[in-house]
Parts: C-alpha cells; sequence; structure tokens
C-alpha cells in the first residue's frame, strides 16, 4: 500500500488532532496514524484543563494565552456546546495567611504579562465558589480559564479535519523513515509506506520513542497523575476550576517524589473531578492507595460537603515532559521534514490549538504570533 | 427468613445475600433510571465495578446493591436519576 500526502501525523491525541485540523484548514492533505486509535493515550486520562493560571510569565504563558484564543475560535467553528468547552474561570486559593504574599506576587506578574487576574478577598471567596471552606485566606480569579472535554473535543476535531480531506489510519504504528539525503520521502508503517513530505511526531508521552524512531531523538518522559471521579450530582455544584496556589509550584517543580495538589472541578454530567498527583514512576500503572487517600483529603479540606460525595472511580494517566518543563514545538533541523509537537506535560489539552497553529503556519511559510524559538527541538541536540 | 422493604414490596433474603441478589431472586431486575433518558438499570456486573445497580437504601443514594449486604429492616428504594433530590 503507498498512499501519498502532504503531511503525516503521529498520534491522534488532543496535539494530533490540532495539527490535523489546523493543517487541513490551511490547505494541506493530511494523514494521521495511531498505533491504537482516537484518544488512546494521555488525552483521556486527564481533566481537560485550559489554564493561563497557572503559568509563570515566559514562553509558555505565551503560548497559553495564544492558545485560549484560539480554543476559543475553534469552540465557534465545531460548537463550543458539542465538546463541553466552558469558560468557568479558576479560582486560586490559600488556605493560610502567609501563602498570599507569593501568589499576589505571581498574579502581578501574570497581569504584566497580559493575563486578566483578579484578587479575591476572604470574605468575598464564597459569593464566588458557595461550596468552599470558610476562612480561607483569599485567592485570585482568573476569569481566562476554561473547561473542555477532551475526549470529546479531539474526536469533534479530528472529525472537522476528516471533513477537509484529511484520513486517519487506527491501529497503525510508525515504524521509521525513508529519506533522500537528510530530507524526508516517505514515512514506513506497520501497514505500508506513506509518502510524505512532512511528518508530526504528536505522539504525547510516547513521543520518545516516536523520536527514536525517526533517529531523531528528543527526550519526552513520563509523568504519573491519578483523578478521582465522584458519584454525579445533580448540578455543577462546583461552579470554577478551584486549585491550590501550590499547584504552579509543583506543576513547576522536577522533584522525583509524589507530589500533590488539590484541584477541584465539576463536570457537566455532575461528577467531579479531584486532582491532582505527580509522580516520576515510569509507565507504572498500578494503583497507589496513598495518592488517592491525599487527593480525597485535600478536597475535602477544600470542599467538605465532598465528605459525603461517594467516589465512583479512579483512573490515570502519564503526563509527557521534557527536562526543561517546555513542549517540543518545531523542525527538526537533523532531518527535512520530521517536525516535534509533544512534550506539553500536564498542559497538552490547552496548548494543543496553539501547538497546532503554529506547526501549520510555519510549514506553509506563514508567521507564528507567538515567537517558536523557544520550543524548537534544536536545544536537546 | 429475614426481608426488607423495596418500595411497596417486601423481598426476602438469607443471611449473606446482597440487596440486589435478593431482589433478583424475587424477580425484580431494575430499581433505577439513568439520568438523562430515563432507561432502567439493575445488576450488570454484579462485582462492584460498574457502578450500574445503584439503589437508594435508607435515603442514601447510589449505594451499590451487588455490594450492600441486606438486612432486616431495610428501606430499599428505587432510585431515579442521580438520587439527590
Amino acid at each position: 500500500m503507498s498512499q501519498s500526502s502532504d503531511v503525516v501525523i503521529v498520534g491522534a491525541g488532543m496535539v494530533g488532532a490540532s495539527c490535523a485540523y489546523a493543517a487541513a484548514r490551511a490547505g494541506l492533505s493530511v494523514t494521521v496514524i495511531d498505533r491504537a486509535g482516537v484518544v488512546a493515550g494521555t488525552t483521556g486520562a486527564g481533566e481537560g484543563n485550559i489554564l493561563v493560571s497557572d503559568k509563570e510569565p515566559g514562553p509558555e504563558l505565551d503560548l497559553a494565552l495564544w492558545s485560549n484564543r484560539v480554543w476559543r475560535d475553534w469552540g465557534d467553528q465545531v460548537g463550543a456546546e458539542s465538546i463541553e468547552l466552558e469558560p468557568k474561570g479558576g479560582l486560586v486559593v490559600v488556605g493560610q495567611p502567609d501563602g498570599m504574599a507569593a501568589l499576589t506576587a505571581l498574579a502581578a506578574a501574570q497581569a504584566a504579562a497580559g493575563m486578566v487576574t483578579e484578587a479575591v478577598p476572604p470574605h468575598a471567596i464564597r459569593d464566588l465558589e458557595p461550596r468552599l471552606a470558610p476562612h480561607l485566606a483569599g485567592g485570585v480569579w482568573y476569569p481566562q480559564d476554561m473547561q473542555v472535554q477532551p475526549m470529546l473535543a479531539a474526536a469533534r476535531l479530528m472529525r472537522a479535519a476528516c471533513d477537509k480531506g484529511a484520513k486517519i489510519m487506527s491501529k497503525v504504528e510508525l515504524i521509521g523513515l525513508m529519506t533522500a539525503g537528510d530530507r524526508l520521502t516517505a514515512v514506513r508503517t506497520t501497514t505500508g509506506t506513506l509518502t510524505t513530505r512532512h511528518v508530526i511526531n504528536a505522539a504525547g508521552t510516547w513521543g520518545g520513542e516516536v523520536s527514536a524512531r525517526m533517529e531523531t531523538p528528543i527526550p519526552v518522559l513520563p509523568r504519573r497523575g491519578f483523578i478521582l471521579v465522584t458519584e454525579p450530582l445533580p448540578e455543577q455544584v462546583i461552579r470554577h476550576k478551584v486549585y491550590t496556589a501550590d499547584y504552579v509550584t509543583n506543576v513547576a517543580s522536577s522533584d522525583e517524589g509524589l507530589e500533590t495538589s488539590t484541584v477541584v472541578e465539576s463536570t457537566r454530567s455532575g461528577t467531579v473531578l479531584i486532582g491532582a498527583s505527580r509522580e516520576r514512576v515510569g509507565f507504572d500503572r498500578s494503583l497507589s492507595v496513598p495518592v488517592i487517600r491525599t487527593l480525597a483529603s485535600g478536597a475535602t479540606r477544600l470542599f467538605p460537603f465532598l465528605e459525603n460525595v461517594r467516589l465512583l472511580r479512579v483512573y490515570r494517566g502519564f503526563r509527557p515532559y521534557c527536562p526543561d518543563h517546555l513542549p517540543v514545538i518545531g523542525p527538526d533541523p537533523r532531518i527535512d521534514g520530521v517536525w516535534h509537537a509533544c512534550g506539553h506535560e500536564g498542559a497538552g489539552i490547552g496548548l494543543a490549538p496553539a501547538t497546532g497553529a503554529m506547526i501549520a503556519e510555519l510549514i506553509t511559510g506563514g508567521t507564528s504570533p507567538v515567537d517558536p524559538r523557544p520550543f524548537l527541538p534544536d536545544r536537546f541536540i | 427468613m429475614s426481608q426488607f422493604t423495596f418500595d411497596d414490596a417486601s423481598v426476602r433474603f438469607e443471611d449473606g445475600q446482597t440487596v440486589g441478589a435478593a431482589l433478583i431472586r424475587a424477580g425484580i431486575y431494575s430499581w433505577r433510571t439513568t439520568r438523562n433518558t430515563g432507561r432502567p438499570r439493575g445488576l450488570f456486573c454484579g462485582i462492584g465495578v460498574c457502578f450500574d445497580c445503584l439503589i437508594t437504601v435508607d435515603g442514601e443514594p447510589n449505594v451499590r446493591a451487588c455490594m450492600r449486604e441486606a438486612a432486616d429492616g431495610l428501606r430499599v428504594t428505587t432510585q431515579q436519576g442521580t438520587g439527590w433530590s
């Protein structure tokens, strides 16, 4: 079997779907391959965070702010309701007064970088989020934060890409590349050769392995996280994304051991999702009761009513992280035609549209509104 | 033999039986309606995994009928939707 396209995308998660949608809209012919199927990896194991609030000023925040705008545009294009895209806003809270100074300083720096932030004094916090525990020291309100149902969103964008001519091949795995000199000519897969000018590595946590098969290795490693799911409640009793300020430090940390912070939100179906844990334990899928206990007790401290709400299940996934906690986005200088779009850690859902848009712009000779240089793979070569 | 009530009916059970097992033996196969379309639900996996057999016991919603041991005098009721009113 031989088939020809402008772009082959490896990985049918949120980033692969975003690349496919952006490339198809730019007029490129697209083939997406996935060794399993649509959203079989980390996209199907997350919370659907589209956060700006957890980013410190820097390149990732610039990308997040752009991606936030692209999410809103794409929501309008495919139907925000159909993907449960909710501009609900985020509320970051602090338990003890001595934690307020750090959060206030972060919010000031974020505001200077273009984010909308609003300090919430202790007496006003339960007007915003009535079920929160009393006596919190304060918080910051981030109206740009959003939530999406990531599986619906990736599948919907993939379908929209297919409407523009893209093709998806499930249960097809990349084996290697064919080149002429240092120029890509085709992708070798388990079901045959696909002739193509470009290949995009959007394999998420498995992006390291895919990059090695392409002989353009980049370091992408797994960081495990658990999410607890409660029984469905009759309405979305928690109105916003609510998390404790230590989440930001944990996201940026390179500590080897277990880190937990409390992230709580309601979904459209009424369940409450509780996170977030971070562990570097490879691809170990075994259940960790201590992690579940820590997450549950953090959530009930923040929202005491959850004590009487039953947990239905627990799921886990593997965030793809790079050693410097920035995603790898852009052309690989070792082989002309190889692109990377992975390593987004826990922010892949939020950053996916800008990632796809940036690569589509660069492939078609356009310009990216956010400087692509900090994300280029060159830093690992 | 001991018994509990299910809505207006009496259901007999043997010691050690679950609420779900006793209901099935009494010929009752569904005791919950789904949240969105009101479709009937009862035992599916029967081993505590699938959360299909949710039921309200003594006013407590979302109890797994396949996991809750039957007890004399329990007031078991059909659960509508989330069970939270």
